[in-house]
């Protein structure tokens, strides 16, 4: 299983990134913990517009199978949908404290966009 | 043809109202643009009998599922981020997407092609003797501009000596496509901290853009008009005009009626201006 959390620097200490299109980072994790890596989203972060929907391409092409994120508006959450990954909404904290409520089961998948989108 | 746009930096500060009655004061053959797509009201003070609609479109690409091999090559060369491609399924976000056609030139095996899709509609119309051309982008659209150069190219094709252009409010790319290459710039402004704050940065647009400028000071009544006053003196900026803040004036525009019409003090105000900006152009 392959989990990605939006985060703000690039470890598993770091707080998250509420945002997911323009989250500054991702910490990629497999097996339980093993092979963290991550991967750098400022790219996306200064995009003029599209932030979200270029986001969700890299997360589909990384091969990602679950995202642990704060928000998700609705160009992104097609893109993920599409691509077959889990959207896990409500993170706070570090990004060891969401992946533990997200196993423990206090965060959810979420069923549509948390977001509204902006134009731009 | 001597193109004048209408701006002004601030909103509701009286662009439309000084369109509308310049409109009738020129005794020259013109015709009148709302450029304002987002808010075209232009027609609710000259109330035109519409001849003819058109829808206006852009081309968005459509891709050939058959032909398409998933290479990624649209999205990789599309600048707007407006394509993603899962496995060999390219997905476009349509008001995302610019018209630029990257993504079809850059498609390896041809399977894109252009289609279009509707953004808004342009009207056309006459009151009085002023031909109008009215542009109105739909709800949920985010790029007004296409509308704007197609209102413009109308109006650009008719026979008449003036073409007066409603511009919209701002100093973003909609007001850059409305004032682009006129002949002379009308900012209209109010004496308040907001009017004075946002004339200088329509100011500094023109000067970019290399047009000719001049001020209409609306709202102006005694004392509050004079840190503008100044600030235009000393920045040899053209007072075209200053309109008076008073009940009738306001009154009159509030009925959607035209201050030409209503009242021949008015009509001689209007008059001076035309007459300053063809003084202005020619200097």
């Amino acid at each position: 299983m392959k989990i990605a959390i939006s985060a703000q620097g690039n470890t598993f200490e770091s707080p998250i990134d509420p945002r997911f299109g323009r989250a500054k980072q991702f910490i990629v994790f497999e097996n339980e913990g093993e092979n963290i890596h991550t991967i750098d989203n400022s790219i996306n972060l200064n995009a003029m517009q599209g932030a979200g929907i270029q986001t969700a391409q890299r997360m589909a092409n990384e091969g990602v199978q679950v995202i642990i994120t704060g928000h998700i508006g609705p160009k992104a959450f097609t893109v993920l949908q599409k691509a077959g990954i889990k959207i896990v909404t409500g993170a706070f904290g570090t990004c060891r404290e969401s992946y533990l409520a997200y196993k423990e089961g206090r965060l959810h998948a979420t069923s549509g966009p948390t977001n509204e989108g902006h134009s731009f | 043809m001597l193109t004048i746009a209408i701006a002004s930096g601030k909103g509701g500060t009286g662009k439309t109202t000084v369109a509308v009655n310049l409109a009738m004061v020129f005794n020259k053959s013109t015709v009148l643009a709302d450029c304002d797509v987002e808010e075209p009201n232009v027609h609710l003070f000259l109330r035109p009998e519409w001849k003819f609609e058109e829808p206006v479109t852009i081309p968005v690409p459509e891709f050939d599922k058959n032909l398409c091999t998933g290479q990624a090559r649209c999205r990789e060369a599309c600048r707007f981020n407006a394509i993603v491609v899962l496995g060999d399924s390219p997905l476009l976000f349509p008001e995302l997407c610019h018209s630029c056609g990257a993504c079809t030139r850059a498609c390896p095996e041809q399977a894109i092609t252009e289609i279009p899709r509707l953004i808004g509609k342009l009207n056309q119309g006459q009151s009085r003797s002023i031909d109008v051309i009215m542009g109105t982008l739909n709800i949920g659209e985010a790029r007004s501009s296409p509308i704007i150069q197609q209102v413009r190219a109308r109006a650009s094709s008719f026979d008449s000596e003036i073409c007066l252009i409603d511009a919209p409010p701002g100093t973003t790319c909609p007001v850059v496509e409305s004032v682009r290459d006129v002949d002379y710039v009308v900012l209209v402004t109010e004496p308040t901290p907001f009017g004075y704050h946002d004339l200088t940065l329509a100011i500094d647009m023109c000067k970019q853009m290399n047009l000719k400028f001049g001020v209409v000071l609306n709202r102006s009544h005694d004392g509050n008009e004079k840190k503008i006053l100044t600030f235009l003196e000393k920045q040899k900026v053209p007072i075209l005009a200053q309109i008076p803040f008073s009940f009738d004036i306001a009154t009159i525009v509030s009925n959607g009626e035209l201050l030409t019409e209503a009242n021949p003090e008015y009509h001689k105000l209007f008059s001076t201006l035309a007459k300053n900006i063809e003084l202005e152009v020619h200097s």
